[in-house]
């Protein structure tokens, strides 16, 4: 093996003791308490049909894009907010904060170091959830196919609904992009959390060839 | 029979809430040369919210954070008289005076503390801080201008407050006291969360604010009471310092006089926030304890010595 | 800048020197943290630009190149060092230069981590910057077939295929005039 020794782990994940400021001792298992571990699950359509087709209408009219620019293709994603294209008006808004976003925006290149933060704000995003990839490294790596750094298809570790080629592809591209993916949601096709959670043992281990540090739990939503 | 109407007017005043933050989000876009959101867009949103399949719960006060949040909303709607002189929609606000308006006002911020730090997420507790910062300075001038009205009219019940200003415009309070509403009005900026004093909820800053947490249905939550909240704040202030809304002799001529009036004071948040940029929480604190707090003492003064 | 080059020359055994694209000297790695120390310290050379490495995989060495800049008089000056090309999993080590420019602690780590290349005593050059615990042979040695790494392990996609570039331009603009030459 290498002589490089690295520190084991930048956070201290172990079991301690810790002791408050009041003299208090007490027990901390940090991959318990901070995160939780609970597989996913798959959380079926609604059995009424009428109701599902509304809902789903709502979901596709109000996409919340999470703001998290992976890549260069993120920098697409400025024109849309202002005036030139404007994606306020199809119902496209930002939230900085996986819990409340519903669309994954993946902007180009995903990294190893990149990737395993994609997973992690995928898993904390709530359901039914989507992944919209745009240029062509997300597809086939694009220009960074041979790259030791960088992952060539995304759609084996995280579901992926809607692809936009190009490098990168224009605005108009994208907004057609959201178009399909509309589409794709009010024909109740948009099931990417359940096809995680079905597939969970399968994304996880493809996950895991590839990040070398995983120091969280498998799933910490 | 009052329960039923305190539900009608916070039914009736979530959509007039949702529409007008329709038509305020046009207005932002447009002073940006946007086209804009559709002016139905925050009903979509909101049913959005409440249809998500997964959920996250961190804990009983993050629970009832919302609960809070909505409790000091409503509570302020209904123990207020929306339209003076009408059973309809006084709902409690004979049972209720200023005393607990202000307890609700400060409820909901109290309980978004709480929830917010529940759940665990450093940019909340962060957010809280500030949050709480800039609300106790921006309540501090109103309360200032409230006493100086309470003292002015001698009651502390809002019913009696709108009666004495009815009859002619020159009986509002922006006439008899106007030192008061200037206060007041600066300090009204403050807790509408809009620039420039959004610095705590806003998504540039540490995002985003206390509900980082926050999802699904309870967000839902938040984003109803998002709609109530700022238009029974508008109402209390018509009520306090514009005069109030009376009945009239139809109610079309009631609502449209009840529409423009909460509409344009509302509007002066839009206006301010659209024109100034943001200010940091203590540049904001400073700004609440200086020209705002200096005219709220000045009006207690006016008031008490009877100029 | 010839007085600099001319004292240099006198207190160092400078092995080589160009001139074509700007200044580069080349000295033993021995002299080099010296001669930095010197450059800063007497000449004005306060500000590092960049510490960056060259595999030359056939000569079995690594070539260091510290680029230093002088602010006031507006010179750039490459210092070059030639040190061992070890083999993996052994690494080859040089002097660090973090307690003249603490900011040299982060080339350092990017070298380490890398081409394999210790600087024993710089801060935190154990731990990772860019690839996070990476076990292998590193990435920017020659010999690290980062083709096949990225076919074993990233699940290409079939269906990519490469054109020669010239015969493909020369059949698509010359198809009718025949095949050239």
């Amino acid at each position: 093996m290498a002589k490089m020794n690295y520190r084991k782990r930048l956070i201290d994940f172990d079991k301690r003791t810790v002791e408050s400021p009041d003299g208090e001792t007490f027990e901390v298992n940090p991959m318990q308490d901070y995160y939780c571990d609970a597989k996913p699950k798959v959380h079926p359509p609604s059995k009424i049909a009428p109701l599902e087709t509304f809902y789903n209408w709502c979901r596709a009219e109000s996409i919340f894009i999470l703001g998290f620019g992976t890549g260069c293709g993120a920098i697409e994603m400025r024109p849309l907010m202002g005036p030139m294209y404007d994606a306020s008006r199809f119902g496209v808004f930002w939230r900085p904060t996986p819990r409340q976003s519903t669309v994954f925006f993946i902007g180009g290149y995903a990294s190893v170091k990149t990737l395993k933060r994609i997973v992690r704000s995928y898993e904390q995003m709530q359901g039914p959830k989507w992944v919209f990839a745009v240029c062509s490294c997300t597809i086939n790596g694009g220009m960074y196919f041979d790259s030791y750094n960088t992952i060539n298809r995304l759609d084996h570790y995280i579901p992926v609904d809607v692809y936009v080629t190009g490098c990168m592809p224009r605005p108009e591209a994208i907004l057609d992009g959201i178009d399909t993916l509309k589409k794709r949601i009010k024909e109740g096709r948009g099931e990417g959390a359940n096809k995680y959670a079905k597939n969970f043992e399968w994304y996880k281990a493809n996950q895991k060839k590839i990040i070398k540090d995983w120091d969280m739990p498998d799933y910490n939503w | 029979m009052n329960i039923v109407y305190a539900v009608a007017t916070i039914f009736i005043t979530i959509n007039y809430g949702l529409v007008l933050q329709g038509i305020i989000g046009k207005v932002y876009a447009r002073v940006a040369t946007r086209i804009g959101l559709r002016i139905y867009q925050p009903y979509i949103n909101i049913i959005r919210q409440w249809v998500t399949r997964t959920s996250i719960n961190h804990g009983i006060m993050y629970y009832l954070g919302p609960v809070f949040r909505f409790t000091g909303g409503g509570g302020i709607l209904i123990f207020l008289p929306v339209i003076y002189g009408a059973p309809f929609f006084s709902s409690f606000s004979s049972a209720g005076d200023m005393l607990l308006i202000m307890y609700f006002m400060f409820l909901g911020t109290l309980g978004m503390a709480l929830g917010g730090g529940e759940s665990g997420h450093p940019y909340a507790a962060i957010a809280v801080t500030r949050g709480l910062a800039q609300t106790t300075a921006a309540e501090f001038p109103l309360i200032l201008a409230i006493f100086s009205i309470v003292t002015q009219y001698q009651t502390l019940d809002v019913n009696q407050i709108v009666a004495a200003q009815q009859g002619s415009v020159l009986n509002w309070t922006l006439f008899t006291n106007p030192l008061a509403t200037i206060a007041a009005m600066l300090a009204f900026l403050g807790s509408m969360m809009r620039s420039p004093f959004d610095v705590v909820l806003a998504p540039q800053e540490i995002p985003i604010g206390p509900p980082t947490e926050y999802q699904s249905q309870f967000l839902a939550m938040l984003m109803t009471n998002r709609t109530i909240f700022p238009v029974a704040k508008t109402i209390l202030y018509v009520n306090l310092f514009f005069g109030g809304v009376a009945l009239q002799d139809s109610w079309l001529l009631t609502f449209v006089i009840f529409f423009l009036k909460t509409f344009f004071v509302y509007m002066w948040s839009v206006f301010v926030g659209v024109s100034f940029p943001r200010f940091r929480v203590d540049q904001s604190v400073r700004w609440f304890l200086k020209a705002p707090a200096a005219l709220g003492v000045l009006a207690i003064i006016f008031v008490q010595t009877g100029m | 800048m010839e007085t600099v080059l001319k004292n240099v020359r006198d207190r160092y055994n400078v092995l080589h020197e160009t001139h074509t694209h700007g200044v580069f000297i080349t000295v033993s790695p021995n002299d080099v943290i010296g001669l930095l120390a010197y450059l800063k310290n007497v000449e004005g050379f306060t500000h590092l630009v960049l510490l960056t490495a060259v595999d030359w995989i056939e000569e079995n060495q690594f070539q260091l190149t510290w680029l230093v800049n002088n602010p006031v008089l507006k010179q750039e000056m490459g210092i070059r060092a030639f040190i061992e090309r070890s083999v993996w999993p052994e690494e080859s080590v040089m002097d660090s230069a973090h307690h003249l420019w603490p900011a040299a602690k982060t080339y350092q780590r990017e070298l380490h981590e890398m081409f394999g290349i210790d600087f024993p005593d710089s801060p935190e050059v154990n731990e990772p910057l860019i690839l996070e615990y990476w076990d292998q042979l590193p990435p920017y040695r020659r010999d690290f077939d980062t083709k096949k790494y990225s076919e074993e392990t990233y699940f290409p996609r079939e269906g990519r295929y490469t054109r020669d570039p010239k015969t493909h331009m020369e059949a698509k603009l010359y198809a009718r005039e025949g095949k050239k030459q």
